[in-house]
This record gives C-alpha cells, sequence and structure tokens, in this order.
C-alpha cells in the first residue's frame, strides 16, 4: 500500500500510477453529478453543447449533501453508490474523465472501462459525512440548479482521503464473499 | 385518562430527528472501539474514520450522514393515555417536518413514480402498537435507501429449520456486503406473516446490541448468524476482514403451519434511532 498526494485535474499518468489498495489525499476541483445530473451531461455531449465542466482530467464525486449550515460551506457529504452510475460512467471517461469517487463495488463491465480507458474508481469512506465534509473548504453550484440537492457542484478539496478500490490494470480491493465458510 | 399536549409531541419529535440523525447510538460506538483492535489495517482505518465522524458529527451539528433516509417512526401509545389537539399522526408528521427543517436534514421522501421530491420529507413512516398503562413511546429511526434496498422477504419452505434462516440471511448479506455501508447489523424477523415479518425485522433493530434474547434458543440463533455472517470475510466497507456484521436481532411471531415468513433488514453500521418516552 502506497499513499500519493495528487492536485486535480489528474493526468494519465497519475491514474495508471495508482494500483488498488493505494491511499490517495486528493487536492483541488471535484464536481459532484449523481444520476440525473450524469444524464443531462450526456444529453449535451449528444447536442454538442459543451459539458459544464472541462471534462479532460476531471474528478467526479457522486454525492447528495445534505444541505448546507448557516456556518460551513457544505452539509455532510459521504459518498453515495456507485454502481447506479455505472450505466454513464464510460461515456465520461472516455471523454477525458480520470476519476470518480464513490462506495461500494463496479460492474464488471465498468472495471474493463477503467482498464481500456486508463481511468480510476476511488473510495471515501461510506456514511463519513461529517468528516468528509471538514476537507472540502468551498461549494459552488455550476450547473442544472433546478436538479436542488443533485445539481452539479464545484467542491474546493484539500487532502481529500481516499482508497483506490478499482485501478487501470484490473485491480480491485473489494473482498469476495467467502460462502463456503460462512455456510460451513 | 392522562392527556399530552400536541405541542409537546412536535416539539419532541422535531428533536428526536435532529437528535437521531447526529448521534451515534453508544451501543454503536463502544462496538466500533472494541472491534478495531480484531481488525486488518484497512478496517481500523475505517473504523477509526467512523468514530471520529460521530464525534465530529455531535460537535459539529452535521448529520452522521447525508442520507437522513426515511423518517420512520415506531410508536407505542398506552391505552390509557390520549394526545389533546391533533390526531398523533398530524403531530409526529409536523414534528418530523421542523426537525428536517430546522436541523439541515437533507428531504428524501419523492412520489414513486415521477421521482418529485416532496420537498419536506414528509410524510413519515409510522408503525403504532397500542399497550397497556398511560404513556406514549417513540422511536425514530432514520432509514436509508442502501439499507432499504439491500433488505428481503421470503416466504421459505417451513421444513428448512434454522438453517434455511442461516442459508437465507448470509445469502442477503453476501450479496449486499459491497452496497451497504458494512460493518452491518442484521435484523430478522421471523414467521407472524408476509407483512408482518418485514415489520418486525426492522423492529429486531430496536434493541440495543449488547442485549441478549430472553429465548434461549433464539440468543443462541443470533450468535449462530452473527457468526456465521462474520465469516464471509468482507469486512467493514467491503474491503476484507472480520467484522463484516456487528449484530445479529430477531424478533419472531407465530406463524401458518404451512409458512415461513422471513425478513431479513440490512442496517448500515451507524444503525440510526433516538427514543423519547412520554
Amino acid at each position: 500500500m502506497r499513499t500519493h498526494a495528487l492536485t486535480t485535474p489528474l493526468t494519465e499518468d497519475n491514474a495508471e500510477n495508482l494500483r488498488a489498495g493505494d491511499v490517495v489525499y486528493l487536492t483541488g476541483t471535484l464536481y459532484t453529478a449523481r444520476e440525473d445530473a450524469h444524464q443531462r451531461i450526456l444529453d449535451d455531449l449528444d447536442r454538442g453543447v459543451s459539458p459544464p465542466f472541462p471534462l479532460e482530467g476531471a474528478v467526479i464525486y457522486y454525492v447528495g449533501p445534505s444541505p448546507m449550515t448557516p456556518d460551513r460551506p457544505i452539509g455532510a457529504a459521504g459518498p453515495s453508490s456507485a454502481s447506479r452510475m455505472d450505466p454513464f460512467a464510460a461515456r465520461l471517461h472516455a471523454a477525458g474523465v480520470r476519476a470518480t469517487i464513490g462506495k461500494g463495488r463496479r460492474s464488471p463491465e465498468l472495471r474493463s472501462d477503467l482498464a481500456r480507458l486508463r481511468a480510476v474508481y476511488l473510495g471515501a469512506t461510506g456514511g463519513a459525512g461529517a468528516l468528509l465534509s471538514l476537507r472540502i473548504k468551498s461549494a459552488r453550484a455550476i450547473a442544472y440548479p433546478e436538479l436542488g440537492p443533485e445539481a452539479v457542484f464545484a467542491l474546493t478539496v484539500e487532502d481529500f482521503p481516499l482508497v483506490v478500490l478499482c485501478d487501470c490494470h484490473g485491480g480491485d480491493i473489494h473482498a469476495t464473499p467467502d460462502l463456503g465458510a460462512a455456510l460451513s | 385518562m392522562r392527556i399530552i399536549a400536541a405541542q409537546t409531541v412536535i416539539d419532541e419529535v422535531a428533536a428526536l430527528c435532529i437528535d437521531a440523525n447526529r448521534i451515534l447510538p453508544p451501543d454503536i460506538r463502544r462496538a466500533f472501539l472494541h472491534r478495531r483492535s480484531q481488525e486488518t489495517p484497512m478496517g481500523r482505518e475505517s473504523l477509526r474514520q467512523l468514530s471520529d465522524n460521530a464525534e465530529l458529527s455531535a460537535t459539529l451539528g452535521l448529520p452522521l450522514c447525508q442520507d437522513c433516509g426515511v423518517a420512520v417512526f415506531h410508536v407505542e401509545k398506552g391505552q390509557d393515555v390520549r394526545v389533546a389537539d391533533m390526531p398523533l399522526r398530524q403531530a409526529i408528521n409536523e414534528g418530523m417536518v421542523r426537525g428536517y427543517r430546522e436541523g439541515y436534514l437533507r428531504k428524501s421522501t419523492c412520489d414513486p413514480f415521477s421521482r418529485v421530491n416532496r420537498g419536506d420529507n414528509s410524510p413519515a413512516v409510522i408503525h403504532f402498537d397500542v399497550v397497556p398503562g398511560d404513556c406514549l413511546r417513540i422511536v425514530m429511526t432514520p432509514e436509508g435507501a442502501s439499507a432499504d434496498n439491500a433488505s428481503k422477504v421470503a416466504m421459505l419452505r417451513p421444513s428448512l429449520g434454522f438453517e434455511g434462516v442461516r442459508d437465507f440471511v448470509v445469502g442477503c448479506v453476501s450479496e449486499a456486503a459491497h452496497g451497504v455501508c458494512a460493518p452491518v447489523l442484521v435484523g430478522v424477523g421471523a414467521g407472524g406473516s408476509f407483512e408482518l415479518a418485514a415489520l418486525n425485522a426492522k423492529k429486531a433493530l430496536l434493541r440495543p446490541l449488547d442485549d441478549v434474547h430472553p429465548d434461549p434458543a433464539l440468543a443462541l440463533l443470533e450468535d449462530m448468524l452473527l457468526e456465521s455472517v462474520n465469516k464471509l470475510g468482507t469486512g467493514p466497507l467491503g474491503l476484507g476482514g472480520r467484522t463484516t456484521c456487528l449484530g445479529v436481532k430477531v424478533l419472531s411471531a407465530p406463524c401458518h403451519p404451512d409458512a415461513m415468513p422471513l425478513a431479513v433488514y440490512i442496517q448500515c453500521h451507524c444503525a440510526r434511532k433516538r427514543e423519547v418516552l412520554l
């Protein structure tokens, strides 16, 4: 297990250098998006409209934060289940998105897409919404405000703590359930 | 007949919603500490972050998790107490809406087909039981989507017995191990009817983690299920380790001789709940 301090936007070299199980502290800009925002971004691309943020080297955080309190830039902001975004992810990676952040396993198709498109899937601790929000220094809505908390926000983060869950070399650190042992 | 003002219920329910979302139950906090020493380095780090998260949530006034869930209430209403001025269901809903607004909690409820968000987290899901006495007990649990999505009801063949229950519970956790925020808590509703089993699976988790089931056979079943599930080896966040599950709780009810309804509720690690006795 190695530790990396990386800054966005991420390069293809950054992605290739990461292995499943490595720890990453990420600084820079994350763009939030869940299903509806993904659909809008892909619709924009289909219509030849510029996406709401530069996709090249971008990192997308699957998050639906709780409302902002008066004295903080954002509410609790832990990761959403990533598998819901599997149908959208390959096209965004093909357009330059270098990493996504979520929780839980990805589909086998998406894992092979990561290898093909030189991108990575990073995990934040599921449920640690208050802790993770401390590493978010500012949040600014940049697109699709009609989606409310699911609009696209640009988050400025410092040393955002992550683990490489799936790398671009076929590695995936999720443990396979040992049904044989459990039922013996 | 004892009388409680509706405003008291509204105020208490608003506070319950905020506290349930911000304060990690003490039994869960103890379990994180206890389990840390047995974990892999990655598992230890996950449990450390979750303990820190609970400290921060309580001190900063942020919810533990961004998914503040659908507001589910389990209410025991004494037959000798009544709420004045307003139907009890309405008072609970008003308190819930206020708590979610004032606590800066995420509002989740939406139309099941259009998926349009209702904006105030209403309506609450409320289960009422009438019990002896003149007290009103209200337990609030915010139920996040990952937990509900991972849970299942089955009508098992009665002859499968304890082994059938074990196989089904282990299978459910195995399928959910990478989607829900493990280590999970597992509530098992055994017997009753199709719909009662599901409700009992949730009610089973209202008991504290360290509570031993009063029926020795079911206490043994809970221990056996916990041991089996933890042998899956998927661990905290599904990244490997011994602690896939912090505890299994069973609530059983008599059922038809030809049926074995079984529900498995897979609750995420924070297992938020808060109660008040009025």
